[in-house]
């Protein structure tokens, strides 16, 4: 192919990424919180835009877009400025190597990278630089405070994280999302790696900082941790970075664990995989909406002393069984 | 091929400029933070020579991991933010003439090297044959790096936990 016309598959891969992220998972995203939340605090949740309140967001986006640009008096503009690029970024570039479906003429993806799970590890790891420097450009305790936080914290989680990846693209051999999706074919890696689903879904559910580990904007103590300072579209984009994050992790646990597209022939794959992304939102927002935060000394523990452990010994039993029992 | 040179050469720039900005400005934070750019900018140059593994790692360990812990030095370091901080000292004549002495070596030996003008053959997955040559033909390199890197991490927690 020639470059202008790979540019312009770029471009406008960009185009319907953001615009698939910026609907499906933070507007529909914030309408789901709010309405799964209220069903479980017994409310009734927003009503009143639109029938049963599906268009609160709409509203709600249109109001953020007009708001007004604060930037506090003695932050560091270049960095408070630049910290909003880099955290939806970080979060949209997470999507190219996310096989959503299979079609006639292959599979549904962007681009199926030789290093697909790597890639995701590194993309989603750049999401810390954007927070931290949020955080410090803000000139704002509070936000330093939840910037710091959130830097130990995802540090701290992308190690059980990364070995969790390890121990499933061992078994697919193969670091391709699209090989581990055709790997899966009989069998469900979540029956094979219970375990490193488990370690997954729980790092992953700290990488996107949702309660239980909810430190870094933790609001009773925080204000809103790292981005208290932000207000308008800035604010807006910071959410739209944060559901996004967390769209792509479950999107990634169902490619890696829950067999991506395969289901039964009764629906097409693109569906199956809706599906199961859906359901697994549905458990982050159940575990957000029922658990206390933790403390950071023991969510640091939890995962220095707990799950790095486990998954470094689920990854030596899983190379043992790879390599000497069935080679 | 054009597609390719615009590429590098807009890489290249980002690369330099971000450098330029890490060693010059007088604020450490925005030198630490301009170092992302710079390692992005790398980056992209290996996509360009097809090393998609290194290129994956360059963004997980350096702009993901380095910088963070760079950062996170920097903000907890007592009256590391803030300060206009002094990026020259007096020896800025001597460090000017080791430059320009490096950079003439390197473009003399790039220069008067022959190189191979035909590409060398990719492993069709490239992440596979990298393992292999790590715990195979280079063992002893990857053993050796492994030993220092763990000296390194023993030390750091003997100076933390001095007092104890």
């Amino acid at each position: 192919m020639p470059w202008y016309l790979e540019l312009l598959r770029a471009i406008g891969g960009t185009i319907v990424i953001f615009s698939g992220v910026a609907i499906v998972a933070a507007m529909f995203g914030v309408l789901l919180e709010r309405k799964i939340s209220a069903w479980i605090h017994s409310r009734l949740g927003p009503t009143h835009v639109g029938p049963r309140g599906l268009l609160q967001t709409v509203a709600d986006t249109i109001k953020l877009i007009q708001k007004e640009n604060i930037v506090p008096q003695n932050a560091d503009y270049k960095i408070f400025a630049s910290a909003v690029l880099i955290v939806p970024l970080a979060a949209l570039l997470d999507y190219v190597v996310i096989p959503f479906g299979q079609t006639r003429w292959g599979p549904l993806i962007f681009r199926d990278l030789n290093i697909g799970v790597l890639f995701f590890a590194a993309t989603s790891s750049l999401v810390v630089v954007g927070i931290l420097m949020a955080g410090w450009g803000s000139n704002n305790k509070y936000a330093l405070l939840g910037g710091l936080r959130s830097a130990a914290q995802m540090v701290s989680y992308e190690i059980p994280m990364a070995l969790a990846l390890i121990t499933v693209a061992m078994l697919a051999g193969s670091l391709s999302t699209v090989t581990i999706v055709n790997a899966q074919s009989h069998l469900w890696y979540i029956v094979a790696q219970p375990i490193a689903f488990l370690i997954f879904v729980i790092a992953a559910t700290a990488e996107v900082n949702r309660v239980p580990f909810d430190l870094v904007e933790a609001e009773s103590e925080l204000v809103a941790g790292y981005f208290s300072e932000y207000s308008g579209m800035r604010f807006a984009l910071f959410q739209l970075g944060e559901y996004g994050e967390m769209f792509a992790m479950a999107a990634m646990a169902v490619t890696l664990f829950l067999g991506g597209w395969h289901g039964p022939h009764l629906l097409p794959p693109v569906l199956w995989f809706v599906i199961k992304l859906y359901a697994l939102i549905f458990v982050f927002m159940w575990v957000r909406w029922t658990y206390p935060r933790f403390r950071i000394d023991q969510l640091l523990n939890f995962s220095w002393k707990v799950l790095i452990p486990v998954a470094l010994a689920n990854l030596v039993v899983t190379a043992f069984f790879v390599m000497v029992v069935h080679p | 091929m054009i597609g390719e040179a615009i590429a590098f050469y807009m890489l290249a720039a980002i690369t330099l400029l971000s450098g330029v900005v890490v060693v010059s400005s007088p604020n450490i934070v925005h030198s630490a933070v301009a170092l992302v750019p710079a390692f992005l900018g790398v980056t992209g140059i290996y996509i360009l020579l097809n090393a998609e593994f290194v290129a994956g790692v360059q963004v997980l360990i350096y702009a993901g991991a380095i910088t963070v812990l760079i950062l996170f030095v920097i903000m907890l370091t007592e009256g590391g933010t803030g300060l206009r901080l002094q990026q020259r000292n007096e020896q800025g004549t001597i460090g000017a003439v080791v430059a320009a002495a490096v950079a003439a070596l390197l473009i003399a030996g790039a220069t008067r090297t022959v190189w191979t003008p035909q590409p060398g053959t990719l492993a069709t997955y490239t992440p596979g044959a990298i393992g292999q040559s790590f715990l195979g033909t280079n063992l002893l390199a990857f053993e050796g790096t492994s030993v220092v890197l763990l000296v390194s991490l023993i030390g750091a927690i003997i100076i933390a936990r001095k007092e104890d």
